[in-house]
């Protein structure tokens, strides 16, 4: 016992300023680093892929200030309090949605935002966190690996929001909220056994979904099957994303001198369809630096869940860790044509706001759960 | 069948499980990723070469083809807003020698605004510099003729066609049209972006904006050959292939409710002064004149606005682009008291024959404050009937509080006021139906928060914290009118689909009606404001001389200003803008209701005199075909013919 306080008074003694800071804050920091190297060259590339649109790029910078306040701050609410307020979050959640689809602002399209007065808000959003904490909720109070009535359950609790968002349209959120509520099934013990089946099971749904799709849902799928049937419309992206990567080579054209990006044959350049930019302007080094980044970020976070030392704390930072993969990886999938083009950003680079924000706060949940990893009873 | 057994929670196997699961998943997500990196391998690698050539090759590229704006008509079908070729400059960067010269001697041959100078220079810096600008739209006649004389001197300067929103009838209706004006950083925002690119304009105010979605149509995209710096050149094809076109489609035509005919009417009525029409079928809620005056032409708008015009529109004192038929709320006055009677009827409080003396003066029980009449020596005995008629303010004094302001409230809440109507245009203001809870609401100082029996008085004759809209005056005649079957307004009667060309009729929205315990109730209203426009000592009687049908209506007269216990108002010695507000509601013919009118004219006096005649002209110009005025014609020739002030 002496011994042990003598040896942490000691490191404390040795401990930097700056990593005192953190320790008090809560952060962690070798993840922060990742993190900030995804972000400062994310900002590096939107620079260039902005154009001479200096203004997003600053809305940008503002947006991640913001999201790094959420993140701190909710890195110093306790483990045990995010487990308590998270069915209630789940329920607004939940309730909000149905709002959505019986009130909501149509937005581009699609009926997502929820119009409050100041802000115009996007309920899918936030279930992109609840559902993943939800499911580590009731995983906490069950013996583990779960039962068939607990699978069900489990079934219930993703199936309701991605239900609701899917039918807003929009079947990307929809199809990431369940892959976060999934991972938690998946590292809660699912059996091999369910997990086949459940195969078997989505094998024989694609068929029926299909009817369900709507039609410019179907035209993603069938563009990307063949990119050149619809070569004006949605075929467009992928073949200018393909031509841009490909044309980019190993170095790169260098930074601000992609011809595709530059001369705006590329859409959506800034942002479902910047790493496209990456690999014209940064070529295959860059496009690879890159994915090494995202890699220490997913690896970092894993282990740091792996030391939690409670199931909902466990469960919810493995989830977060593997969704956050999850993105990088069908973002970039599909913008090398590799994936259908679903309207999926790539984590911490594209810009718009509202995923730089939730995605920060679900690190500052993870810190959280990390920092107090010991702390906890279950 | 598994067996059964109780099972606990095991943190040991728990972590186990979880650690050997996080590995393969750290394992699986390597794995993609190097999978991913491998694609990206054969791209940049192995099909470097193939994709070169392609981004070398790369001159095609997709330029936006905006959509045709719907068409907007009058319920007779003719137009009311369209699509016309507009002239504009454009302005060249690279191929100007001196931008700052250019735009000086742009200036000087009026072509361009002196005042638009700088927001000129950074519009043009902020594009490629081979990138046309709009430097000034919808050029007049005389100002192409301008240009095409100084042409040779001002290298990089085009004249350009493009279509523009064009309003055939200039000011009239705008403030239910709206009109579309330059696109801005916040309308991009609530909109599509791609959408809207190659436009420079959207839906601003009234349909225009509510039904912004529904006139815009699809944008369409066609393939332009481009040169290595991206510069748009003609040519044939691409190696012998033709560009691929995909045709924008055109926004819906919307059939409005408006009767243009009847609107020019109602705006001629007021020429010259502030107020505000509104005209209501009220079988349908049919919306077929909506006027604000004074009025201000829409076109200046659609070509845009230079910043002195707008400025001048601002600051009018008579503040033109103020919609006071949806936005300007006022005391009803006297026009309630029909209302407040069919309150007291269904309430019980009163019998339509029970009789109240009016000595010109009202007080409350235990105390001397003197609610005074309209009229210094009063009405003598009054009934209901002739308290409408002659506009009693005593007998609504002491029914109002008999009645108390609970049940006002409950009563003026149900015939529409307090809350929008819900017409489909955006910006309806709801007004205020006093009651204590709002006055507790309302009000942070505590004294202030009392609810006072005077205060519940004065209600009675719509004064005090009362507000309504014209629009709601009119909805609440439609409803006495139709008695108390209740339709929400509305300006869009049918859309026509661009695509498949159908006309699709909106069916009449109907709200809950209203049910009187005794439907006779609305006879003796009804008969009491026939009486108004002709009974013996009605106060609208000048408004139905001579007229082949029965008018119901009352006139109303809302203070601006309170006048001391001991004045006296008299209204030549009041600065016009202090003057009260003229009131007016009505619908005809009585016994077969077609047309539901609200007449206010700001500052105009007494109701009878200046609101009642506009409400005439109204239903002569429906009922009987009459036009007082010859009616415009619209001007049919678009730009360049100039279209300020179009209607002659």
């Amino acid at each position: 016992m002496i011994y042990e306080e003598l040896n942490v008074s000691r490191a404390r003694r040795t401990m930097t300023a700056t990593a005192q800071l953190l320790r008090a804050l809560h952060l962690d920091g070798p993840l922060l680093v990742s993190l900030g190297l995804v972000v400062g060259f994310g900002l590096l590339v939107l620079y260039s892929a902005a154009g001479e649109n200096v203004s997003l790029w600053t809305n940008q910078i503002i947006r991640f200030g913001i999201a790094v306040v959420a993140m701190t701050m909710l890195a110093q609410v306790p483990p045990p309090w995010l487990r308590m307020i998270t069915p209630w979050l789940y329920a607004i959640g939940v309730v909000l949605l149905v709002a959505v689809a019986v009130l909501g602002d149509i937005g581009k399209g699609a009926q997502r935002w929820l119009d409050l007065g100041i802000v115009r808000f996007q309920p899918s959003e936030m279930m992109k966190l609840a559902v993943p904490m939800a499911c580590a909720w009731y995983a906490h109070y069950r013996p583990l690996p779960p039962s068939f009535r607990d699978l069900l359950v489990f079934l219930l609790i993703i199936l309701v929001p991605a239900g609701l968002i899917a039918e807003q349209p929009d079947l990307g959120t929809a199809l990431l909220v369940s892959a976060a509520g999934g991972l938690v099934v998946l590292f809660a013990g699912l059996q091999l056994r369910y997990l086949l089946g459940g195969a078997v099971l989505a094998g024989i749904a694609i068929p029926v979904g299909w009817h369900f799709l709507h039609d410019y849902q179907r035209q993603r799928v069938l563009t990307f099957l063949d990119p050149q049937t619809d070569p004006l419309g949605a075929g467009y992206h992928i073949i200018q994303s393909q031509i841009a990567i490909g044309s980019g080579g190993v170095f790169g054209k260098g930074w601000m001198h992609g011809s595709q990006a530059q001369l705006e044959f590329l859409p959506e350049r800034t942002t479902d369809f910047i790493f496209a930019v990456v690999g014209e302007e940064l070529g295959l080094l860059g496009q690879c630096l890159l994915l090494a980044m995202y890699l220490s970020v997913i690896g970092r976070a894993l282990w740091m869940a792996n030391q939690c030392r409670d199931t909902f704390s466990r469960l919810t930072a493995g989830a977060l860790a593997m969704t956050f993969f999850i993105y990088v990886f069908v973002n970039s999938g599909m913008v090398s044509g590799l994936l259908p083009v679903v309207g999926v950003p790539l984590p911490l680079f594209s810009y718009g706001g509202t995923s730089m924000v939730t995605l920060l706060a679900g690190f500052g949940i993870l810190m959280s759960l990390y920092a107090n990893r010991k702390l906890v009873s279950s | 069948m598994v067996r059964r057994r109780v099972r606990f929670k095991d943190p040991w196997i728990e972590q186990r499980s979880f650690t050997r699961r996080a590995v393969v998943g750290g394992i699986v997500a390597t794995v993609l990723l190097a999978g991913v990196a491998l694609r990206l391998f054969w791209l940049q690698v192995v099909q470097h070469d193939h994709y070169s050539e392609l981004s070398q090759g790369n001159r095609v590229r997709l330029e936006p083809l905006p959509p045709d704006r719907g068409v907007m008509f009058d319920r007779k079908g003719r137009v009311l807003a369209e699509n016309t070729p507009a002239y504009q400059l454009e302005l060249i960067r690279e191929q100007v020698p001196d931008l700052d010269a250019m735009l000086a001697r742009l200036i000087e041959l009026r072509l361009v605004e002196a005042s638009d100078r700088d927001r000129l220079r950074r519009l043009v810096r902020s594009h490629r510099a081979f990138e046309g600008v709009p430097v000034r739209v919808q050029l007049s006649e005389e100002e192409i003729g301008r240009f095409a004389v100084h042409r040779h001197e001002l290298p990089g300067v085009e004249l350009k066609t493009r279509l523009a929103r064009f309003y055939p009838y200039g000011p009239a209706a705008v403030h239910a049209l709206g009109y579309v004006g330059t696109l801005s950083e916040a309308d991009l925002k609530r909109v599509d972006v791609e959408q809207y690119a190659g436009l420079a304009t959207i839906g601003k105010t009234g349909i225009e904006y509510s039904y912004e979605a529904t006139l815009h149509g699809t944008v369409g995209h066609r393939e332009v050959m481009v040169n290595a710096e991206g510069r748009s050149v003609e040519a044939a094809g691409r190696g012998g292939l033709p560009l691929r076109q995909r045709e924008p489609e055109a926004g819906n035509d919307l059939y409005t409710t408006i009767d243009i005919d009847l609107q020019q009417v109602a705006e001629k009525a007021l020429e010259g002064k502030r107020g505000a029409v509104v005209a209501i079928d009220p079988w349908s809620g049919d919306v077929l004149a909506l006027a604000s005056l004074p009025t201000f032409d829409p076109n200046k708008f659609a070509r845009g606005i230079s910043g002195p015009e707008y400025r001048a529109l601002i600051e009018d004192p008579d503040r033109p682009l103020f919609n006071r038929v949806l936005r300007g709320i006022y005391p009803p006055g006297s026009t309630i008291k029909p209302m407040m009677a069919l309150a007291g009827l269904e309430y019980g409080v009163i019998k339509p024959e029970d009789r109240r003396r009016c000595p010109g003066y009202f007080h409350l029980p235990g105390s001397s404050h003197r609610y005074r009449d309209w009229r210094k020596q009063g009405h003598g005995s009054v009934d209901m009937h002739e308290a409408i008629m002659t506009s009693c303010d005593v007998y609504f004094y002491g029914l109002a509080s008999t009645l108390g302001i609970l049940r006002v409230h409950e009563a003026m809440t149900k015939l529409g006021f307090g809350a929008p109507t819900g017409l489909d245009v955006d910006g309806e203001r709801g007004g205020l139906v006093p009651s204590p809870d709002w006055k507790k609401k309302a009000f942070k100082r505590k004294e202030q928060q009392v609810w006072f029996p005077g205060e519940t008085v004065i209600t009675g004759i719509g004064q005090g914290y009362w507000l309504v809209t014209p629009m709601q005056l009119a909805n609440a005649a439609a409803v006495i009118a139709t008695r108390g079957r209740h339709f929400r307004p509305r300006l869009v009667a049918a859309v026509r689909d661009a695509r498949s060309g159908t006309l699709q009729r909106r069916a009449p929205v109907a709200l809950p009606p209203i049910e009187l315990a005794d439907a006779a109730n609305w006879d003796s209203i009804i008969e009491a404001m026939v009486a108004v426009t002709s009974g013996p000592r009605g106060t609208a009687v000048v408004a139905s001389r001579g007229a082949p049908y029965r008018i119901a209506g009352k006139t109303g007269t809302a203070q601006v200003f309170t006048v001391g216990q001991t004045e006296k108002y008299k209204e030549s010695e009041v600065d016009e803008r202090l003057r009260d507000h003229a009131l007016f509601i009505a619908f005809a013919p009585a016994d077969a209701p077609k047309l539901a009118v609200a007449v206010l004219v700001e500052n105009g006096g007494h109701g009878s005199s200046v609101a009642a005649p506009v409400a005439r002209a109204l239903f002569d110009a429906y009922l009987l075909g009459k036009q007082p005025v010859p009616a415009a014609t619209p001007v049919t020739n678009a730009p360049p013919a100039r279209p300020a002030g179009t209607t002659p």
